[in-house]
């Protein structure tokens, strides 16, 4: 396990070294900044001015050199447009985006598990086959188109919940929340809703696949045999098997979901890091960027990093396994 | 966005809802297309954060909805020699922390504007110009500029009055290098706390929220009387579509440059929509230098640029009207000049060149080129409203006449990028004059270019003309209003006799709101609480 754990942490360092590079040397590719953030009046002058301010008038490799010394030291720069740590500025948004994401993943949960096994159990009932067919429009319809007809449905027309933004905050234990108050969770609702159609799909599908998989098995064979009750051999047996590839696909959506809630966010204008993303490239504000991709790899890494040590400690096989190979 | 929107609108509309709307509530919440910055108001020279800080800071002039200046902190000014102006500072007014104004508040402004940290776009362009400050008495102020500067009360306008007393610079002793005494400037990111972005303005702040919201109350003490909102709350949604839910869904009341795709959708669902002319024009520039221009070809060696009537037949060539009607959606106007009418230095007399392809093909044929020639249209694709397809209505419309066009877009970081590197022969692009008057677009777009004496920044095209550059320096020296507006208008009529710039339209900025509000258009495209009211 300690080998394997070593390992694995060895090359999440070396994948988070080679984007920083690669993260860094693509921005150049996007534009100068200074075209976008000074006035259309500004005079050499000023232009100057404005390069030195921000360390643009250093040759590039330079400010990589910069950058690369900064960043292991925990700084990954200033924000051009905010004048702040682009690591404070996006942090600040972080908690908008985590709780949009987990109250997502909540309800991806609570939608796909128990549809995914009722239709893996009973695969050839009319209700199994409508689950998974209704579930193919789950991945079939953007996410944006979905999150627009749930704003004209239920806050145009019905005006049940609000079109955009997040509620009121309330600090719980520390953190800033939303979803306590009522006022909250009707912003949360649609946002939350729209992000996670897509996962509960894939949850429905990879819970039907896993429980009919699981159902074959000659343990589940021996455990009916053995005159257990068909409801602990759900609940126990094939809950608990298929949960395995459950788990690995929501640790990655879990992370696409914090990282790339851009679409949604974009749509319900909704103040979490996904916002802040599209804003900064608007503005070309290099170091939101840089920043927030960077950040992003680490979660990834972090995430992937947890979902294989959750899965080795899950299914012995892998730990055991993985020495050898 | 808009195949999206119309069924469910179109399927059930409670129009007998709209009557019912409730009566207005003292809180106006404004949906932005870009969100302001920083609450600094001398941070990051830009619209969103300029039109944001009038409500908190005011300056000693003001531009109004037409951008001709009016007093706000000064209730008068005048020139009292060459390089001279005296302004006369409004009495009784207060900081919103009780503070009173004072002219050393004026003095610590203006010498902190080149001292902010990290300024992305600074301010300093409309404070460059002032080498002395003199106050004589309490209620007068007189400043001694460089060089003779008519347009010292214009660039005022811009520059926000801070408390000197907030942050400890009441001794502050005025130098054109650098002032003394002025103690420690705060840092821009103060601003975000209340107590520190303490103005005149009709409002205070009192939360800024980056990303979601920024909440203003109404400033009891402010000078100018009454104030229509008791709470103001500035969202920025970027999203258009988003922007436009948000309204019908009463979200917000107010929204920024709604799509024109969707403004059926909006009047038929009860809510306003206002439009008014925006200081910007879209024009066309051709690079008229001696060689032949990139993405020129077929012409013998010979850039058609360079002669004038290649340039008239471009212009004669181009329907405008029918630009405006079918790509613009009636949603623009037709420019004759480099700015509308009244604005300072127009004429009202200038009309947009006539539609006439048989006179442009005559004028191809005695330039030289009968069979006409190849070239390329660079545009963005992002920046202006339908720019690319308004580009492409152009390049068929010279097709007619020979000119064999096809048009590059791209977005519009890369496009100003390129720009800049002399990439282009022939472009479309806009331009925004941000002081509203005339000597600022014939400056940037026609003088000859010098950018150690930031004249023609943006005439990227080599385009020279001694003539036009002695009238605009002369304009730029003359202080008295009736005579530099008659140079300008001088000026602008040669400009556009020598096809300098060729001018396809001007922008119109549209709002969309709820029916029982009313609305002033801006010139300048701010959306200002100010300009809202309750309609009766």
């Amino acid at each position: 396990m300690l080998v394997y754990l070593i390992r694995r942490i060895g090359q999440s360092i070396l994948v988070v070294a080679v984007m920083a590079t690669l993260v860094f040397l693509s921005i150049y590719a996007i534009g100068n900044p200074i075209d976008i953030l000074a006035s259309q009046d500004a005079d050499q002058q000023e232009l100057d001015a404005i390069a030195r301010r921000l360390g643009l008038d250093r040759p590039m490799y330079e400010q990589f050199g910069i950058f690369v010394w900064n960043a292991l030291q925990g700084d990954l720069g200033r924000s051009f447009v905010y004048a702040r740590p682009a690591v404070e500025v996006i942090l600040e948004r972080m908690p908008a985006t985590l709780e949009l994401a987990f109250v997502a993943l909540v309800f991806s949960i609570l939608i796909g598990v128990p549809l995914g096994v009722i239709a893996g159990l009973k695969p050839d009932s009319f209700l199994g086959r409508s689950i998974m067919s209704t579930s193919i429009l789950g991945f079939s319809l953007p996410n944006f188109w979905i999150g627009l007809m749930f704003i004209l449905l239920f806050a145009v027309q019905l005006r049940w919940l609000p079109a955009s933004g997040r509620g009121p905050v309330t600090e719980v234990l520390g953190l800033p929340l939303t979803f306590v108050t009522w006022e909250g969770l009707r912003h949360l609702i649609l946002p939350a809703v729209t992000l996670s159609l897509y996962k509960a799909s894939l949850v429905i599908r990879i819970a039907q696949a896993g429980t009919r998989d699981v159902m074959l098995q000659d343990y589940i064979r021996f455990a009916r045999a053995k005159g257990l009750s068909h409801q602990r051999i759900v609940f126990v047996h094939v809950l608990k098997n298929m949960m395995i590839p459950v788990v690995t696909v929501l640790g990655l959506e879990l992370g696409s979901m914090i990282a790339f809630a851009v679409v949604t966010e974009s749509v319900f204008a909704y103040p979490g890091m996904g916002k802040l993303l599209i804003d900064s490239i608007n503005r070309l504000d290099r170091p939101v960027i840089v920043a927030y991709l960077m950040m992003t790899v680490v979660i990834f890494v972090i995430i992937n990093l947890v979902v294989d040590l959750l899965y080795a400690a899950i299914d012995p096989r892998v730990r055991l396994s993985e020495p050898k190979g | 966005m808009k195949k999206v929107f119309r069924p469910l609108v179109f399927a059930a509309v409670p129009l007998a809802l709209m009557a019912a709307t409730p009566v207005v509530a003292a809180t106006l919440t404004i949906g932005l297309a870009l969100e302001p910055t920083s609450m600094d108001p001398h941070f990051h020279n830009l619209a969103p954060n300029n039109a944001m800080r009038q409500h908190i800071f005011e300056s000693l002039t003001q531009s109004d909805e037409n951008q001709l200046t009016q007093p706000s902190l000064a209730v008068s000014w005048e020139p009292t020699g060459d390089t001279t102006w005296e302004f006369k500072l409004r009495e009784g007014v207060t900081f919103s922390n009780g503070t009173p104004f004072t002219a050393t508040d004026v003095i610590y402004s203006i010498c902190r504007v080149p001292r902010v940290e990290g300024s992305p776009s600074s301010f300093t362009s409309f404070t460059r110009d002032i080498a002395g400050i003199e106050v004589p008495d309490e209620t007068t102020i007189v400043f001694t500029t460089r060089a003779p500067s008519p347009l010292l009360p214009t660039n005022l306008a811009s520059v926000a009055i801070l408390s000197a007393e907030a942050f400890g610079g009441e001794n502050v002793v005025f130098g054109a290098d650098g002032c003394e005494n002025a103690g420690t400037y705060p840092a821009s990111t103060d601003f975000a706390d209340p107590s520190v972005a303490v103005g005149t303005g009709p409002y205070k702040l009192v939360s800024f929220n980056p990303g979601d919201r920024i909440t203003l109350t109404r400033n009891e003490n402010y000078w100018g009387g009454d104030v229509e909102w008791e709470n103001v709350i500035l969202r920025g949604i970027p999203n258009p579509g988003a922007r436009v839910a948000a309204l019908l869904a009463e979200d917000v009341d107010v929204i920024e440059t709604p799509p024109i795709q969707d403004f059926d959708q909006i009047r038929s669902r009860g809510f306003k929509i206002e439009q008014g002319l925006s200081n910007r024009v879209i024009y066309l520039h051709v690079d008229s230098g001696e060689a032949v221009p990139p993405g020129v070809s077929g012409t013998d060696g010979r850039n058609p640029f360079a002669d004038v009537r290649v340039r008239e037949a471009i212009s004669k060539a181009i329907n405008r009207e029918a630009i405006i009607d079918r790509v613009m959606g009636g949603v623009a106007v037709a420019a004759g000049e480099l700015l509308p009418w009244p604005l300072f230095g127009t004429s009202e007399d200038a009309e947009p060149d006539a539609f006439d392809p048989d006179r442009a093909r005559e004028l191809l044929a005695e330039a030289g080129f009968p069979d006409g020639f190849s070239v390329t249209l660079f545009t963005p694709n992002d920046r202006y409203i339908n720019d690319e397809r308004v580009a492409q209505a152009v390049a068929q419309m010279l097709a007619r006449i020979g000119i064999r066009t096809s048009v590059d877009s791209m977005t519009a970081s890369t496009f100003f990028s390129r720009r800049g590197q002399g990439d282009y022969g022939f472009w479309l692009a806009g331009w925004g004059a941000a002081s509203g008057e005339m000597a600022n677009p014939l400056l940037a777009l026609t003088a000859t270019r010098d950018t150690d004496a930031g004249t023609g920044l943006t005439n990227l095209q080599n385009y020279s003309n001694p003539e036009l550059d002695a009238l605009i320096a002369e304009a730029r020296r003359t202080v008295d209003d009736d005579a530099r507006r008659a140079i300008l208008q001088r000026a602008s009529k040669i400009a556009m006799d020598d096809y300098a710039t060729i001018p396809l339209h001007f922008e119109v900025t549209p709002w969309a709101f709820k029916p029982n509000l009313s609305l002033t258009p801006r010139v300048d495209q701010y959306t200002l609480a100010m300009g809202i009211t309750a309609a009766n």
